[in-house]
């Protein structure tokens, strides 16, 4: 009997052994309650993703960069956050990149992204993401992805609506979520909300071929908060559309105040009749002060200027340019299916989803179908302009994004879930749960008139008990679902940085041929650079003192420094000779207040050092570079002010051998 | 006799299970994206293989030559190689025209990923000096320009 049972467990220990060898063809534990589908979201080492996915980075300022479907981070873009890792923010040649009208502004709110399209699809040049704390738009270049060029936006208080991007990228805009007093006068009561508290959208020109931003125009309109918005297209292209909340212009406790309305509204806007007003110079001219940030790729330098006029359009003066339509209650998204006929309103706080009619749009415009007026701008009657409700969908609908093949798929904060639906007959098809309260989610080329499909992507609120505590704060995350086929289906939960709010995704083709992998040193206009090891050098200029340096793998010309005196303000700046992809060199000096340097192949960039004690201070790269970069280091000694000892520097200078006495 | 009737019913199960555990593998319908074909409109590029007598010599010396290839040193080389015989971050400069065929030359600067995977020579210098001669962007051209000048630095006129 024993013998049997030895024999039992042998055989089983044999079944399961030989099962183990050769049960090779699949990655092991992932087939989890999701029946192997996750095998889809599975990307084997050494293979690349189908997608890049822009998420925005929330309340840490800056965008992140994942892979699809593996849910992997490639990248934290710095846009609007200060990054000491990279040096950007801290650098002298990236501090002008956060300059604002109120002096440098070190950290924003990040909440949306928006991808550059030609012709309604993604084209793969740049990326936007708005700064939700201190109205400004910043441009990403797709090529380095590196933050180009900031503009901050006036006349406005929390730039909510942004960037949302227009088919053939003519615009990106920016409406203001908080209403404040604009124009001369400033210092009123806040009770006086009503009348003297404004809301403005702006609409930001894009130059075809540069992506360079400038303010068009901005429309002046009464203050309520401006949410979400998209852009027309196709038959609806030269329309946008922006949803708006606390209707009720309330200006304390808007939870219960801004909700008493059983409709607001989403402002349709037609920009190419704003145009039209622009040009007859139906715009009054603002006295402003904004700046504009721009990075200079070949002088590898940020440079910010200060503008100080924007052009105002006042719905007053210019009929037939803005028009209200009404919309169960306090919309958050609003989003244009790709046909650019159908946009979907999410009330967060309706138990419905109303869908408007571009055509029904334009029919009661045209024949004067009106509820009655908002602050003397025409609300369209909400029965002319509907195409339907989509009833009982679930509860919190927040966000809608669409596959290209007629149906949509809306977040619903509340109830947890993504619920799919048919726009024709506003048919329910399909829900699946998100782990939880899920608030944006994202198609790839879901905002376009071509989705590319495949997944959903859910950006959750909350995460607790789906992944290993950390403390009281646990991380932010995203889920990835398959849309193939009839059912969604979970295949992929990925934690996110920042809180995740609106993001894109598009094939990484698109973006990845174009990819820049070196900054040619022939073509390096930065003024201090060091164009070889031959020009290194360091001078004093009065108590400044400029360090020319070179770096290579792995050492820095010069790497012996004397003469600094207390008082002293030191300039490093560190040209990278490599012209290899993949070999920035980091630069870092003892006691330095601000950052690090991150140097990519044939950049110069530059730190500022003031030494505030005597002694000997050890600099050194920091991103290892090859197997003598324990050895990539220098010294700079520190003297005391009154020192008469003069500005010297050497590198691989041999000490004289000492002189023997007889 | 139990244990091989055993044996076979274990090997029955085991391909019974290989054959369910397969039927939903991988996704091969991705093609993989080589980056480098890619990213071929860059500056950054390698060049490739050069052969023997792709490149001749004539005295004198091209001056032109001698003088582009040292402004191409002064940029991108001379961080890591001296004009002696001093070992720096790689080898000296001083004898390298007669220590080494052209062609070897050419191919370390332009397609240097190439000779460390393949020339022992190449694979000696690694083991001496631990540090990858780097890709420094130089075209074919400008390579050759700056053997005229190492060859002005081997003292010959």
């Amino acid at each position: 009997m024993f013998l049997n049972i030895l024999k039992l467990s042998k055989f089983i220990a044999f079944v399961l052994g030989i099962t183990f060898i050769i049960y090779g063809c699949k990655p092991k534990g992932i087939q989890s309650s999701v029946g192997g589908d996750a095998v889809k979201a599975y990307v084997p080492p050494g293979k690349y993703d189908e997608f890049y996915n822009f998420v925005s980075g929330g309340f840490s300022g800056q965008m992140s960069v994942y892979g699809l479907p593996s849910g992997r981070l490639f990248r934290v873009i710095p846009v609007f956050s200060v990054d000491p890792e990279k040096g950007y923010g801290y650098s002298e040649e990236t501090k002008p990149m956060l300059n604002t009208s109120h002096g440098s502004v070190p950290w924003d709110d990040l909440h949306h992204i928006a991808l550059s399209q030609t012709d309604g699809v993604h084209d793969g040049r740049w990326a936007f993401g708005n700064a939700n704390n201190t109205p400004r738009i910043a441009r990403i270049d797709l090529k380095t992805f590196r933050t180009i060029e900031i503009i901050e936006i006036p006349n406005s208080a929390g730039n909510h609506s942004s960037p949302f991007i227009t088919e053939n990228s003519e615009y990106v805009v920016a409406g203001t979520r908080f209403s404040v007093p604009i124009g001369d006068k400033l210092d009123v009561p806040i009770s006086s909300y009503k009348e003297n508290f404004k809301g403005t959208l702006s609409f930001i020109g894009l130059d075809k071929q540069t992506g360079k931003m400038n303010i068009s125009f901005q429309i002046l309109l009464p203050g309520v908060n401006f949410d979400l918005a998209r852009a027309g297209k196709g038959k609806s292209h030269g329309w946008f559309f922006f949803s708006c909340y606390n209707s009720e212009r309330a200006n304390t406790l808007l939870e219960v105040n801004a909700s008493q309305k059983d409709k607001d509204f989403i402002l349709c806007v037609n920009w190419k009749k704003a145009e039209e007003y622009l040009k007859a110079g139906k715009g009054n001219k603002k006295s402003v002060k904004y700046a504009h940030n721009s990075y200079d790729e070949q002088k590898h330098m940020a440079n910010s200027v200060i503008e100080n006029e924007v052009i105002v359009l006042d719905p007053k003066d210019c009929p037939d340019m803005v028009y209200f339509m009404p919309c169960p209650k306090s919309p958050h998204g609003c989003d244009t299916d790709p046909t650019g006929e159908y946009i979907v309103g999410s009330g967060k706080l309706a138990a419905m989803i109303p869908v408007f009619s571009f055509t029904k749009i334009q029919a009661a415009i045209a024949s004067k179908n009106y509820e009655g007026d908002y602050e003397g701008i025409p609300v369209l009657k909400y029965d002319a302009v509907l195409h339907g409700e989509v009833k009982k969908p679930g509860l919190g609908p927040l966000h809608t994004e669409f596959d290209g093949n007629g149906n949509a798929y809306t977040s619903f904060f509340v109830s947890s879930e993504i619920v799919k639906w048919r726009i024709s007959d506003l048919q329910v098809l399909d829900r699946v749960p998100t782990y939880y309260s899920i608030g944006h989610l994202c198609i790839p080329g879901g905002p376009t008139k071509k989705p590319w499909g495949k997944y959903v992507i859910a950006y959750n609120k909350i995460t607790k008990d789906r992944y290993l505590p950390t403390g009281p704060e646990l991380t932010q995350s995203a889920q990835l679902y398959s849309i193939d086929g009839e059912k969604m289906k979970l295949l992929l939960d990925f934690p996110t940085i920042g809180e995740p709010h609106y993001a894109e995704a598009i094939p990484a083709e698109l973006i990845s041929k174009n990819s820049v992998k070196i900054y040619k040193l022939e073509e390096n206009k930065n003024p201090y650079a060091s164009l070889g090891e031959k020009t290194a050098k360091v001078e004093r200029k009065g108590n400044e003192v400029h360090v020319y340096m070179t770096s290579i793998r792995s050492h820095f010309v010069p790497d012996n420094i004397e003469g600094v005196k207390l008082g002293d303000v030191v300039y490093f700046h560190v040209t990278n000779l490599e012209q290899d992809w993949d070999v920035p060199h980091g630069f870092a000096v003892k006691g330095a207040n601000n950052a690090e340097l991150l140097i990519m192949p044939g950049e110069t960039q530059t730190l500022l050092w003031k030494p505030e004690r005597i002694g000997v201070f050890p600099m050194y790269c920091t991103d290892f570079c090859s197997a003598l970069h324990q050895e990539m280091q220098g010294y700079i000694r520190v003297s005391s002010a009154g020192s008469n000892l003069p500005i010297s520097f050497s590198t691989g200078k041999k000490d004289p051998e000492p002189t023997k006495s007889l | 006799m139990k244990s091989k009737v055993l044996n076979a019913i274990a090997l029955l199960m085991v391909f019974g299970i290989l054959a369910i555990s397969c039927s939903g593998g991988v996704q091969k319908d991705q093609k993989p994206i080589d980056v480098q074909e890619l990213t071929k409109n860059q500056p950054e590029v390698h060049g490739t293989e050069v052969k023997d007598g792709e490149i001749t010599f004539a005295s004198p010396l091209n001056a032109e030559w001698v003088k582009s290839g040292q402004n191409t040193y002064d940029l991108k080389c001379l961080a890591c190689h001296k004009l002696t015989e001093e070992k720096l971050v790689g080898p000296g400069w001083a004898g390298v025209t007669k220590k080494r065929n052209p062609t070897w030359i050419l191919n370390m600067i332009t397609n240097v990923d190439m000779m460390l995977d393949t020339d022992p020579e190449a694979q000696k210098l690694l083991e001496q000096c631990l540090v990858r001669m780097p890709n420094q962007n130089i075209s074919k051209e400008e390579a050759r320009q700056v053997i005229e000048f190492m060859r002005k630095n081997d003292g010959e006129m």
